[in-house]
């Protein structure tokens, strides 16, 4: 039976490199995904090519193509990635370049566009916004980009054109993987059990090293070898849509029944019914079952026909964060960083911040759970106490005034307070709509060296 | 006895939702888990971080348990202020509640 080797090289957009050049060159791969793009990333990518039409890709683009075009002079890997963010011509002119100037030959690259739709924006403003249940409308802020996740069609195209390398900007994440599957399998796009196995698939795949036992060590109760040496995934799959999960055995890591269980049901809400613009995924019935030592078979996804909407971003400017962080130490740690939240209330009331919402922790103390879930697991009152300070605000120059408010109790505040931080965000939000899929024109351009 | 003891956890988010599933690490801990893991017992154990409703899922054929909370992030990963605005580390407290 035919099978089609995958691998990942990238879990989120600051991955580790070293991992996806050792599955290119030892994975007897097929094809290796990269999946870069977090859902705001887009909308910075978006400002920065509106400043420079030229640019507007992935920070990290350059960095990795020229690893990956390196390990390409050696072995063949056909390559898949949403790094191409809010301007993938652009990432696909300049991989032309570099692949040219290492002397590589016969590459075709392809682009895929389509998934911004803000030029038409203003037809979908009275779309109901899945986080506020307000209208895309009321959005207050300055709106930065409008990306629908398009499905895997534009990647199948471009590999039925014989491209070597597919650089996307937003694609749903499983559709990176499933669009390969589509391809080398010729599944017809109404067999939804084959599609809802392939994006399982993808699934897993995209968070990298999620799978391989990343995100997962609990010391004495889930170890996992050699974390920093964590090996990237590789499913197999067979013609029937179902597979095994595994790893380089040289690299650390594992791949365990529970590995893939857990990344299994990583962000997914009902496991009967996970949208993609390709297909409604079913994952209730999975079956997971380790065959050897790093290697698990996985079987019975399936899927049924998608709901013909793209869920689209519309990432806009939507306000700031102020933050300040102050230590204390000793047995009376907790009473002096009380002291000096006490001291921050009074001034932030002089100074007349306008904050929609300001929350103080006690990073070691309650900074997670709160008090009482806190005071649950361990009634323990820690020697050093770190005083967390951060408000929502609408300007600038009062998310500065947190932070510095933090940094005048040096010398203004409770004894021996140390290391004090303090910082400032520029919050892009993100507002979801749900656009018919027809309205999407995808298209895929090439560029040969 | 703690959670933890029978069974695993990994925490996810999309926007003001948290997952957080429950696996039994032995099939026989399963029908225990999904007797005593209510909706109910989540609402009132993380009563002062989730605000919204929330909704369990079984899935039988890997012994587990997903459970969907929403309003359970501050407003949202974007603008929550919270230090750890994902939840990521939600589902630790979770595997330390008594059972």
């Amino acid at each position: 039976m035919k099978t089609v080797r995958i691998g990942s090289g990238a879990g989120y957009g600051g991955d580790r490199i070293e991992p996806a050049i050792d599955l290119m060159k030892h994975g007897n791969l097929d094809y290796i995904i990269f999946e870069c793009l977090a859902e705001r990333t887009i909308s910075i990518a978006q400002k920065r090519k509106q400043e420079d039409p030229a640019l507007g890709y992935n920070d990290l683009f350059e960095y990795r193509f020229d690893k990956i075009l390196d390990a390409l002079q050696t072995n063949r890997v056909k390559v898949i990635t949403n790094m191409g963010a809010a301007n993938p011509k652009s990432a696909a002119e300049l991989c032309g370049r570099m692949a040219t100037e290492k002397g590589l030959k016969n590459l075709k690259i392809a682009y895929v566009e389509g998934d911004d739709i803000s030029r038409r924006l203003e037809d979908y403003m009275d779309f109901q916004v899945l986080e506020t249940g307000k209208t895309l409308r009321d959005i207050q802020g300055e709106v930065l980009s409008a990306n629908g996740y398009i499905g895997c069609r534009g990647i199948v195209e471009a590999l039925e054109h014989g491209a070597d390398i597919v650089i996307t900007g937003r694609v749903a994440d499983p559709s990176l993987s499933l669009g390969p599957l589509m391809h080398e399998f010729g599944w017809s796009w109404d067999d939804y059990d084959k599609m809802g196995k392939g994006t399982w698939v993808g699934h897993l795949l995209e968070c990298a090293g999620q799978v391989t036992g990343g995100y997962f060590a609990d010391p004495g109760y889930k170890d996992v070898p050699d974390l920093w040496n964590l090996g990237f995934p590789i499913i197999e799959v067979d013609e029937t849509g179902n597979g095994i999960v595994t790893k380089l055995s040289a690299s650390g890591g594992l791949v365990s029944v529970e590995t893939v269980q857990e990344q299994t049901l990583y962000e997914i809400q009902d496991p009967e019914n996970y949208f993609t613009p390709d297909v409604i995924a079913d994952f209730g019935h999975v079956r997971i079952r380790q065959q050897e030592k790093d290697v698990v078979k996985i079987s019975d996804a399936t899927g049924k026909a998608p709901t013909g909407y793209y869920k689209t971003s519309v990432g806009y400017h939507d306000c700031y964060i102020g933050e300040g962080q102050i230590s204390y130490g000793g047995t009376n740690a907790l009473k002096k960083a009380e002291l000096a939240k006490e001291i921050l209330e009074k001034r932030f009331e002089i100074i007349g911040l306008r904050c929609e919402e300001i929350r103080f922790d006690y990073i070691g103390m309650n900074s997670l759970y709160g008090d009482d879930i806190s005071s649950q697991i361990s009634s323990h009152i820690p020697t050093e106490v770190r005083l967390r300070v951060a408000a929502r605000v609408k300007t600038l120059s009062e998310a500065q005034m947190v932070g510095d408010e933090v940094e005048a109790l040096y010398t203004n505040g409770p004894s021996g307070g140390g290391g004090a931080v303090k910082s400032i965000k520029d919050i892009i939000s993100i507002a979801s709509v749900f656009i018919p899929s027809e309205d999407f024109e995808i298209s895929v351009g090439y560029k040969e060296v | 006895m703690r959670l933890k003891e029978i069974a695993h956890s990994r925490t996810g988010d999309k926007g003001n939702i948290s997952i957080i599933s429950v696996i039994a690490y032995r099939e026989e801990d399963y029908e225990f888990l999904k007797k005593n893991i209510t909706s109910e017992r989540l609402k009132e154990y993380f009563k002062d971080i989730v605000h919204g409703k929330i909704t369990r899922y079984e899935i039988e054929t890997i012994c587990a348990l997903n459970f969907v909370m929403e309003d359970a992030l501050g407003g949202g990963v974007t603008r929550s202020l919270a230090l750890d605005m994902h939840g990521k580390t939600l589902g630790s407290a979770l595997l330390e509640m008594e059972v």
